[in-house]
């Protein structure tokens, strides 16, 4: 609690004790068979933070995100965002899933997927005017994309299709984001560009769950870290919970590189 | 005859079946976008071959209580019960391990031979005037009723209606059912909709158009339709387009040839639509794009020529 300054508040807003929860995960289990993919999870994610979550292959981070949104059965476990149950908190979430399941060859302009980010605005018969468009355009182009506007969604590369779900994402205006793996396949200059956007958002108060692989980024992306591997390993600061030790429990093996001790 | 009953000038009756059948046209159309976004072609095709059976006793029913047997809302009615039947066999048949196009083959075939049991029993039986039942397999407006045109139109309107405050978030549970319930909204419950709408569609077509193709009628014009745009929108409304167009110039041309079924010529209409989309559609039509491809040879064949000029 020593650190519990205005000094240390702005430097590094997620570095409190007990943080403010923006999302609230208790008991979760969710089995696709017999065995569960993640079990008895519970977790607090902190408001106003980038939170990283970290596990191998299978541990079970998807599955995670989609339970919490209801996207999966959960065999047991609640959820609770912003203080409020997440069908009263929905409104204010975005998610981008790690691949879309969506049908490429559907007759969509990139323009009108992003439009698709806010229909909880337009409604099902709203006019989609200038304003609209307006903000869906500047949601592109903070992900370099506005110059793809015109293109049907399926004629865009991997990196370019992830980049569009992230405008729709930014579109729909939310509090709380949930990425699934944001950077996959997406080249160095966009990555930086997509942290920019994610950071500025996190300094507007709101909050960030990103699946992330890539262990060497940590510490400069994100504020947390959520250790994952079918159970809960921990969660905490960058500073106290990404330590080798922890880490290497979550892989189940020690790994290269400049984790500290 | 054929010019006066394009122009609405063969007769009041005429003129109202070929602006029904039109519209019919419009309707199938427009909601066939969505069944093609959904993918529900042979789901609908099931449907659509399901309402044989239901006809057939709807009209035993209504000549057993001393009507007529031939009263088209009745027929709807009992068309309708045993399309939604059908599906809902289909729908069964596929939670047990069953394949769709397995279960969809079967519940089409079974429900489509039953009905054909029933209507040649009603017309051994000699019963309520039997005769035109046939023209619901292959469509006939040969003496279809005031009434019934008013029908065909007033469903298809409705229809429309339905389907105009339902395009974006069917459109939205189409494309990415996912982020649709993010958004708050039902993907089972729209694709209930869906095949609702399309049942509309099918039960109105049935007179015009024939149990047998009305499929084609959803699905060829929106498929044409696709060449022209990227927007789902824009997809249904030149769906709708093509299949108005279809509607009303088939029942004017069948209505002036005498014994021609009306559902093969705007099967046939629509059919011409999609080839022409297909071939001559700027960007997607294939010979739009064989001479874009020869263009672009000519091009790098000119920048390689002028190369190896100034290589020499
Ligand atoms: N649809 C499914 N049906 C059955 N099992 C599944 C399904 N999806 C995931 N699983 C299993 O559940 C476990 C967790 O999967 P999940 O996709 O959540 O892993 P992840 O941590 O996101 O992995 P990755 O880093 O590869 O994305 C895995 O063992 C996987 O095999
Ligand atoms: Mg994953």
């Amino acid at each position: 609690m020593t650190d519990v300054t205005p000094l240390a508040r702005s430097t590094t807003p997620a570095e409190f004790a007990a943080p403010e929860a923006v999302l609230t995960l208790t008991g979760m289990t969710v089995a696709y068979a017999a065995a569960p993919a993640i079990e008895d999870v519970t977790a607090r994610f902190a408001k106003g933070a980038m939170t990283a979550i970290i596990g191998p292959n299978g541990a079970g981070k998807s599955t995670l995100l989609k339970a919490t949104l209801g996207l999966l059965p959960t065999v047991s476990g609640k959820v609770e965002a912003f203080g409020l149950p997440l069908a009263r908190a929905l409104p204010r979430i975005a998610y981008v899933p790690q691949r879309a399941s969506v049908d490429w060859d559907f007759p969509a302009r990139v323009l009108d997927v992003v439009l698709m980010g806010l229909y909880r605005q337009t409604g099902a018969l709203g006019r989609i005017g200038k304003a609209e468009t307006a903000r869906a355009t500047e949601c592109l182009s903070r992900v370099g994309m506005e110059a793809f506007a015109d293109r049907q969604i399926g004629a865009l590369s991997g990196g370019q299709q992830q980049r569009v779900f992230l405008a729709r994402a930014l579109a729909q205006g939310a509090d709380l984001y949930l990425l699934d793996e944001p950077f996959a396949g997406v080249d160095a200059a966009t990555e930086s560009a997509i942290i920019t956007v994610l950071k500025s958002l996190r300094d507007e108060g709101r909050s960030i769950i990103a699946v992330h692989h890539d262990l060497a980024t940590v510490p400069a992306y994100f504020d947390r870290v959520l250790l994952l591997n079918r159970r809960l390993v921990a969660e905490g600061t960058v500073a106290t919970t990404f330590r080798q030790a922890l880490v290497a429990q979550t892989y189940g093996a020690a790994l290269p590189g400049t984790i500290p001790a | 005859m054929f010019l006066n009953a394009l122009l609405l000038q063969a007769g009041y009756n005429a003129a109202l079946v070929s602006l029904g059948a039109g519209l019919l046209g419009f309707a199938a159309g427009c909601v066939g976008a969505f069944v093609n976004l959904r993918r529900r072609a042979l789901v609908s095709d099931a449907m659509a071959h399901a309402t044989l059976p239901g006809v057939g006793l709807a009209f035993l029913l209504m000549a057993a209580f001393g009507g007529e047997g031939r009263n088209l809302a009745g027929l709807l009615a009992g068309a309708a019960l045993s399309a939604a039947l059908g599906l809902l066999a289909v729908q069964r048949l596929t939670r047990t391990r069953l394949p769709e196009d397995t279960a969809i083959g079967a519940v089409l075939s079974t429900f489509y031979g039953a009905g054909i049991v029933i209507l040649t029993v009603i017309q051994n039986l000699d019963v309520g005037r039997p005769a035109g039942l046939e023209g619901f397999l292959l469509g006939s407006t040969a003496g279809m009723l005031r009434g019934d045109a008013l029908l065909i139109a007033g469903g298809g309107a409705v229809t429309l209606l339905l389907l105009a405050a339902l395009a974006r978030p069917l459109a939205l549970a189409a494309f990415d059912p996912g982020h649709a319930r993010m958004m708050g909204l039902s993907p089972r419950l729209l694709d209930m909709v869906l095949m609702l709408m399309t049942l509309a569609v099918v039960l109105l077509g049935l007179r015009v158009v024939g149990l047998i193709l009305i499929v084609a009628l959803l699905i060829t014009p929106a498929t044409a339709a696709r060449y022209w745009s990227d927007r789902a929108p824009r997809v249904a409304l030149i769906g709708g387009g093509i299949g108005a167009l279809s509607g009303h110039v088939g029942a004017a041309l069948s209505a002036s040839l005498p014994d021609l079924p009306t559902g093969p010529v705007i099967v046939l209409l629509a059919f011409a639509a999609f080839l022409f989309s297909a071939l001559f559609a700027p960007r997607r039509g294939l010979i739009t794009r064989a001479l874009n491809r020869r263009s672009l040879r000519r091009a790098s064949r000119g920048t390689a020529r002028g190369a190896s000029r100034g290589a020499a």
